[in-house]
């Protein structure tokens, strides 16, 4: 499969380009924070429960909130139907999508209480835990759990040997390497690194690089859609 | 995974890690001794006792042939499972994997495909199966670095292991086509400090750890971040280039440099 063709990619997006991506924050009545997120092809709800109580209460510390994570792809949004529930693959992504957010939470405020995310995949095209943690993030924000920062995050991969951001499906099944990462882009932590396929430590480098860069834009995304639901009921 | 420290021990070893030493008295990037056995189970097609200091796992391969991917009839397939047995530690208990083991068994199921380990194109079969290949990574004991031993004792098993072509009728027994040599180098970092191939205590107090899946080349075939802590960008350089180099020595130390010994 040739994936690289004057420069542009098969979605015709330049090597360092980020797919179109749209924050849509409170997007749920229900949830104490939420989030939708549309990410190129991927269609994604993301909510916040608590603080609350901790069921079974044999889980709760007594000196912080505990952090959960739900990450769920819904039956009908991959091509092939997905049996519904956790497989090994979702169980892995929430673990550590939840250490990829847990950094950055101050948990100290809420001794013996969770703080319940949700993350649902209504429709999959390739970097859901990334676009996932971008919207649990954010909805974080908006469900008013005090954070040290935002955590953001994206995929860089390779395809016909250029390093690249932010994999459409075809790019991440069918390309060279793929590696999520997620960070605080204002302190430069890093909280989730993964990465399969093949990268020369040169390759890696440069995706290393180009990582910091889609997160860095993402997070300027994440932070305008913020404001610009509170600056709206600033002005009420 | 849960295991709990006493306070004044935590503080011990961050105040060695000041001064780039170790409780056991290891250089920083220096491993517990690396022990491989391998044939130990004969009823299985491979198998390994790896042990990496007190930790020790045993990976057993059972090869059989069965249905293909509808997906993709013509390549072999991988199942990796890891079992973290109540016997190797008090913090693990019995019931279903949790997602401990699943990532252990998903890091070294990448480490093993993502880079081309096992040649799957050449474990078709004559009648339209494949050979089906399952990695068992049995946790024996729990003394730290359990995703290296993993990794190593996968890959130990499977390059002794052999297609058992005879019992299913397929001709004379065969090795399996190994083509790489995947090696798993997991870091933590202590206040600066990079150690590798963390004790259990070592990585009980550090708040995250990096496992770094490299092979002949030493170009990257996969890699790891677990646990709630974080890592700098130019942590996260540093310890890729030291693991990269660290598993090319291990190689060397335990295959010879080349895959089949």
């Amino acid at each position: 499969m040739e994936f690289m063709k004057n420069g542009k990619r098969i979605d015709d997006r330049l090597p360092k380009e980020l797919r179109p991506i749209k924050f849509e924050v409170g997007a749920l009545q229900r949830a104490d924070g939420s989030c939708y997120v549309e990410h190129g092809g991927n269609k994604i709800m993301a909510a916040v429960y608590g603080p609350r109580a901790v069921h079974p209460r044999h889980l709760q510390q007594a000196n912080r909130a505990i952090i959960r994570y739900r990450y769920n792809m819904a039956s009908f949004s991959v091509e092939e139907r997905r049996r519904p529930g956790p497989d090994r693959r979702s169980i892995e992504i929430s673990k550590v999508s939840r250490e990829a957010i847990d950094p950055v939470i101050i948990k100290e405020f809420y001794p013996r209480s969770t703080i319940d995310i949700f993350v649902e995949i209504l429709q999959a095209d390739a970097g859901t835990r990334s676009a996932g943690i971008n919207a649990a993030s954010v909805a974080l924000a908006d469900a008013g759990v005090p954070m040290r920062g935002l955590i953001s995050s994206c995929a860089v991969g390779k395809v016909d040997d250029t390093v690249v951001l932010d994999l459409v499906k075809e790019e991440d099944n069918y390309g060279q390497a793929d590696m999520p990462i997620a960070m605080d882009v204002r302190t430069g932590e890093v909280t989730l690194l993964q990465m399969d396929g093949h990268l020369t430590l040169d390759e890696f480098e440069q995706a290393l690089e180009l990582g910091k860069i889609g997160c860095a834009s993402i997070a300027d995304m994440q932070r305008e859609a913020l404001i610009q639901k509170y600056r709206g009921e600033e002005d009420e | 995974m849960n295991d709990v420290i006493a306070e004044i021990k935590r503080d011990y070893i961050y105040e060695l890690a000041k001064r780039s030493e170790r409780a056991d008295g290891r250089a920083l990037d220096e491993y517990r001794p690396i022990q491989v056995e391998v044939g130990l189970i004969g009823k299985a097609e491979g198998s390994a006792r790896v042990k990496i200091g007190n930790t020790q796992v045993l990976v057993g391969v059972k090869v059989q042939p069965g249905e293909p991917f509808p997906d993709s009839p013509d390549t072999g397939v991988i199942i990796t499972n890891v079992e973290l047995v109540p016997l190797a530690s008090p913090s693990f208990e019995p019931g279903p994997p949790d997602e401990n083991a699943i990532e252990l068994a998903r890091v070294v199921d990448r480490g093993v495909r993502e880079s081309g380990a096992i040649d799957l194109s050449e474990l078709t079969l004559p009648d339209g199966k494949v050979w089906i290949i399952f990695i068992d990574v049995h946790v024996l004991d729990h003394d730290g670095n359990l995703m290296d031993a993993a990794a190593l004792g996968a890959l130990a098993a499977l390059v002794h292991a052999t297609k058992p072509c005879e019992r299913y009728g397929y001709g004379p027994d065969a090795p399996l086509p190994i083509k790489e040599s995947p090696i798993a180098v997991t870091a933590v970092d202590l206040d600066g400090e990079i150690m590798l191939d963390p004790s259990l205590d070592e990585e009980t107090i550090a708040s995250s750890k990096l496992t770094v899946i490299s092979g002949l080349q030493g170009a990257l075939a996969g890699m790891q971040k677990s646990g709630t802590g974080t890592l700098s960008v130019e942590e996260i350089a540093r310890i890729v280039k030291l693991a990269s180099s660290k598993a090319m020595q291990i190689r060397d130390d335990l295959f010879g440099g080349s895959t089949d010994g």
